[in-house]
């Protein structure tokens, strides 16, 4: 298992959450947007450091907390961090709300990190769904960052319809910097002229796919993170180079709360990203 | 009854404590600085409770329990520790069923955010059951851990003194003898009892026990005393009627995530928590904000919640387990196989209050034995 991950900024108590402020709000697709905070405390803001997977917990006083990836660049020390939020819920509304200069309270960083060693001297396969490309983006920056260490590099990216491909010009660019890319879309529009269909298919379609030298990470809807692995595995990707960023209910985030269990995971402190051999049997449960 | 078994280590003493010396022992840690939580009768039902006199103890009761039935009864005897045990388990003083955590108060600067610093309470914990026993080790393994620490928990359990108390019968809902738990109190305890008509054996399990004792008048024991403890503990050995195939059913439950049992038995659950408020290892809660009139402070506060509510796996695209047959399944299989998995110990100790307090009397050690009946196929395979 993945264990790659820094000591939190909230190792000793994990409840205590750190102000951080809103340096910038940049509008993504519709209801979606990307937050960069710095912590308030620059001492704090100086040590903090995370892994391309990890997350925080987002905290708004008075209105709750949530779970939420990180999505921005993982080697700024002393920086911004960035937050790609979809508003779909009490906090997440609430977090909408915030404009530059705004307080909030950020807890982390906590879970798994994508298996960036693993890729190292491998092909790189990325899979993602709607808005699991943002967990994603902080180890496509790491790739990019250092692209002579990884062979070919694809992203494989699917949304509902094309004005809801998320970081779409910042797309563009990563063709530019030695990144595959192969975008689908459910429903096209008449503009598009790209793939119609789900995720899996791109890579069912793939060419030159060398299963024995490939890694495969995904994030998006558990269903198409499920069939994307059993494409995967019909390619000769053997389970153990195939990834998954989980998502479940979290409130504590460090294995005390008991929301975010499946089978005999905490996804919160054993994931979100686990290999796929781990949790193979329990991806085939319903309502688990 | 087998007396090797029945003793413990070398390394404990015994003696006799006479009944009229109970008040002794708890005057003696309160003069220690302990508060002294233990068995009261409190709206028909034993509940762990601060105790001032022994005659807070339920002197001459007794508990029945069946499977969705509970009723106190009346002994023929003085007994303070003639029940089994009832709805309340120590966990409530070690992981309070409400918590400040953190608090935010809001200033011309901004929110200033600082975590709010657990009161050290120093309980002293009077009539632990083996049972309970076990299940404080099983929450100690769930709170406290090299990566991430519950402070309040941890600084409660350091400096709790627990005193047991041997079971001397057992209710129709027990199965500890099963689960390895009990009856018996072997370790994790300052002081242990075994109640007897005139008085207590008392053995003792730490040094603080021989520092504590040995302020107590004592008598020493005769044989007769112990061999009167040794038939009293081995009746509760001898009422245990239920029993569940520990490591069967750890190895064969999670192979059962499809079974149609989950369905029957989902007919019959009310999803209504009881089983998980009455468990002494269960530990899931959430958290939420409370806060003042103006917004200028704000605690943030966790309760006990259980995974039988409909919103404790809600995630933005709705309830992950929204329905009673998947939440049911997953109190069961994290109790009796992943708690393994996770902590390296069952999450269930045999205490059979899931079984008392529910109430349409839904009994787990029957839900696993039909669960787990048929062997793992090969289709099944390994975990």
């Amino acid at each position: 298992m993945n264990t790659e991950t820094y000591p939190s900024t909230s190792a000793c108590n994990p409840w205590v959450a750190h102000v951080a402020l809103v340096t910038e709000v940049r509008p993504e697709i519709d209801s979606v947007a990307t937050f960069r905070l710095r912590f308030r405390d620059q001492e704090i803001a100086r040590q903090y450091r995370f892994r391309p997977g990890q997350f925080n917990m987002l905290y708004l006083p008075s209105c709750g907390e949530s779970a939420i990836s990180h999505s921005g660049p993982s080697d700024q020390s002393g920086e911004d961090f960035w937050h790609t939020v979809r508003f779909v819920g009490r906090v997440t509304d609430s977090i909408a709300k915030l404009q530059v200069g705004d307080q909030l309270g950020v807890r982390g960083p906590f879970g798994t990190a994508w298996p960036l060693e693993t890729c190292r001297g491998r092909d790189v396969i990325i899979m993602s769904g709607g808005l699991g490309l943002a967990p994603l983006r902080p180890l496509i920056y790491a790739l990019v960052a250092e692209r002579h260490a990884f062979r070919r590099v694809v992203l494989l990216h699917g949304a509902r319809t094309p004005d809801t491909i998320l970081y779409r010009d910042e797309i563009a660019s990563w063709r530019n910097q030695g990144i595959e890319v192969e975008l689908t879309v459910d429903r096209a529009d008449s503009a598009w002229d790209g793939n119609v269909g789900v995720v899996p298919l791109l890579l069912d379609r793939l060419a030159q796919l060398k299963p024995a030298e490939t890694e495969v990470v995904s994030c998006g809807p558990e269903i198409m993170m499920h069939y994307s692995a059993v494409s995967a595995l019909a390619r000769g990707v053997p389970e153990t180079s195939i990834w998954m960023s989980m998502e479940r209910n979290m409130q504590c985030a460090a294995g005390l709360c008991g929301h975010c269990q499946w089978g005999p995971w905490f996804v919160c402190k054993d994931g979100p990203v686990f290999r796929y051999d781990k949790i193979r049997s329990l991806l085939k449960v319903r309502d688990l | 009854m087998n007396p090797t078994n029945d003793s413990l280590g070398a390394e404990s003493a015994a003696a006799w404590l006479p009944r009229t010396s109970l008040q002794a022992l708890l005057d003696l840690l309160r003069t220690e600085g302990y508060q002294v939580i233990g068995p009261r009768i409190d709206q028909g039902a034993i509940v762990y409770a601060p105790l001032e006199r022994a005659e807070d103890l339920p002197l001459g009761w007794s508990d029945e329990q069946a499977p969705g039935l509970y009723r106190l009864k009346k002994r023929d005897d003085q007994a303070a520790f003639g029940y089994v045990v009832g709805p309340h388990s120590w966990k409530r003083y070690l992981f309070p069923p409400q918590t400040d955590l953190m608090r935010s108060k809001h200033s011309n600067d901004g929110w200033e955010m600082s975590s709010i610093e657990p009161t050290a309470e120093r309980y002293a914990f009077l009539g632990v059951r083996a049972c309970e026993l076990a299940a404080m080790d099983v929450q100690d393994r769930v709170f406290i851990s090299p990566m991430f620490t519950d402070e309040l928990y941890r600084r409660r359990r350091e400096e709790a003194l627990v005193i047991a108390v041997n079971c001397t019968s057992a209710a129709s809902t027990c199965f500890c003898t099963s689960m390895g738990t009990g009856p018996r109190c072997r370790s994790g305890f300052d002081l242990a009892l075994t109640e007897l008509s005139a008085g207590f054996v008392l053995e003792i399990g730490s040094a603080l026990g021989r520092r504590l004792v040995e302020q107590l008048t004592l008598a020493p024991l005769t044989f007769e005393h112990e061999e009167a403890a040794t038939a009293a503990r081995q009746q509760a050995v001898d009422q245990m009627k239920k029993s569940l195939d520990r490591e069967h059913v750890q190895a064969t439950l999670k192979h059962r995530l499809n079974h149609e049992r989950w369905d029957e038995v989902a007919e019959r659950c009310l999803s209504c928590a009881n089983c998980t408020m009455v468990c002494p290892t269960c530990f899931c809660s959430s958290v939420d904000d409370v806060t003042n009139l103006v917004d200028e402070e704000v605690i943030r506060q966790r309760r006990w919640d259980s995974c039988f509510n409909f919103d404790f796996s809600h995630i933005s695209g709705g309830s992950v387990r929204d329905q009673t047959r998947s939440r049911y399944r997953q109190w069961l299989t994290h109790k009796l196989t992943h708690w393994v998995d996770q902590f390296g110990t069952s999450g269930c100790v045999g205490c059979g209050r899931c079984i008392t307090w529910c109430p349409v009397g839904i009994d787990l050690t029957e839900e696993a034995r039909i669960l787990c009946e048929e062997p793992v196929t090969r289709e099944e395979g390994p975990a």
